[in-house]
């Protein structure tokens, strides 16, 4: 299962990490380092997150781009720049929201509403 | 931390301020491009600001919009020297009285001693966007037009990291602008985090380097950007409701904001905001400043796409 590494798992290195990094360095700072350190545990954090969800998130967004025919947010960018939507883009954000969702998964799910 | 350099400004501040001594003299914070020091001259608290030594800035207009929005009864420090031509600190800097109270946003939010405070903010931040947005702009020699929508366009264009929902809502934004009522000039960051907050309310309305010749309902979308709510439940600098804050601009101006057009500019504030994500962390990846914090913000560029979707589909976000 875990093969070619030996556990921990890379989540479970950064769940340790994240443990240390709470229980024993935020206690001893302050002002910005105190900030920093926060932001820091935040990184971990979303890293895991991104093991967890990132291979599932990236068939859905390829499959949203497929939708829209397209191969990639390059050319996505490049057509919705280009008016191709402009009939109803209230609809093309509509189809886009589930690829923000999962951005928002990995990077601060507590912004979801 | 005392060296050289720390002398070195305080014999600087001794001549400028015509001081027999100064004392307490401590950098509060340093943008990249900027620091800021506070000092004791004689028994008087006061706020430097200059250019970092060897870093391209100046205080070209700050200090004169500065003194224009003081005159017209905006709280605003009071500008004390203006160095923007003088060589005595080594670079262009400006001194303003020390304004006692909190700058940050969180505290301003949750402590209990802001509780009076928070009743009385987005009525004294309405008045106090309406009173300098009545300033007369011509009088400020400097002051520039600032096309907001094509300059942030531009940056992303620049960036070269494609984002279909920013370039949805600029089409949005294009094809929904409304016309301009007025020219005037605008505060350009306008919101909590720049402003001095004390148990009454607003004390002073600080971080007037953005400040150009705009529209001006772009200071009071700015102030309700979902990110300038720091987590508070209003839209209005995440204390208030958008009523209240139209309510106590037109008891200036006698003229109520059009709710569409400063959603507009929310909008507008709302791709800026997730633009300027993108070259925070663009500013660590590329090696300008190697920062942590500055590689976290690239992952906040999503909540500006997130409340973008809300803001176009369901009109808030």
């Amino acid at each position: 299962m875990t093969a070619p590494h030996d556990r921990p798992t890379a989540a479970e290195l950064l769940e340790a990490l994240h443990e240390w990094m709470e229980r024993d360095l935020l206690p001893g700072v302050d002002g910005r380092l105190q900030f920093h350190t926060r932001v820091a545990i935040n990184m971990v954090d979303i890293v895991r997150r991104e093991l967890e969800l990132g291979s599932d998130q990236e068939a859905r967004h390829e499959s949203v781009l497929a939708s829209f025919g397209m191969n990639d947010d390059e050319e996505l960018a490049t057509a919705i720049r280009s008016g191709t939507f402009d009939s109803d883009l209230s609809a093309v954000l509509t189809r886009l929201l589930p690829i923000v969702e999962d951005k928002l998964r990995v990077a601060n799910p507590r912004y979801l509403r | 931390m005392v060296g050289p350099a720390h002398e070195e400004l305080e014999q600087g501040l001794t001549r400028v301020m015509n001081a027999a001594s100064i004392t307490n003299l401590q950098r509060l914070s340093g943008g990249a491009s900027r620091e800021t020091w506070r000092f004791t001259a004689d028994d008087e608290e006061f706020v430097l600001q200059r250019v970092r030594p060897g870093t391209i800035g100046g205080f070209q207009v700050e200090p004169r919009v500065l003194s224009a929005a003081h005159r017209a009864g905006v709280p605003v420090a009071e500008l004390v020297v203006d160095g923007a031509e003088r060589t005595e600190l080594q670079s262009p800097f400006m001194i303003v009285r020390a304004v006692e109270g909190e700058t940050i946003a969180r505290k301003i939010l949750r402590d209990d001693r802001f509780n009076t405070a928070r009743t009385a903010l987005t009525g004294q931040l309405g008045v106090a966007a309406a009173q300098l947005h009545q300033i007369d702009a011509s009088s400020i020699p400097g002051l520039v037009a600032d096309d907001q929508m094509n300059r942030y366009q531009t940056v992303l264009r620049d960036l070269g990291e494609p984002h279909p929902v920013f370039e949805a809502a600029f089409r949005w934004l294009h094809l929904n602008q409304p016309e301009s009522t007025s020219a005037c000039l605008v505060h350009g960051d306008y919101r909590l985090g720049n402003i001095m907050v004390n148990e009454q309310g607003l004390a002073a309305i600080l971080d007037w380097e953005l400040a150009h010749i705009g529209d001006p309902m772009e200071d009071l979308g700015w102030l309700c950007v979902r990110a300038w709510r720091f987590g508070g439940a209003f839209p209005a600098a995440g204390l208030g409701t958008y009523d209240e804050l139209f309510d106590a601009y037109a008891s200036v101006t006698g003229v109520r904001p059009d709710p569409d057009v400063v959603r507009w500019w929310e909008t507008l504030g709302t791709v800026k905001w997730g633009i300027i994500c993108i070259s925070q962390a663009a500013t660590h990846l590329s090696g300008i400043v190697r920062s942590h914090e500055l590689a976290a913000i690239g992952r906040r560029v999503c909540e500006n796409e997130y409340d973008l979707i809300e803001l176009l589909t369901k009109g808030t976000p």
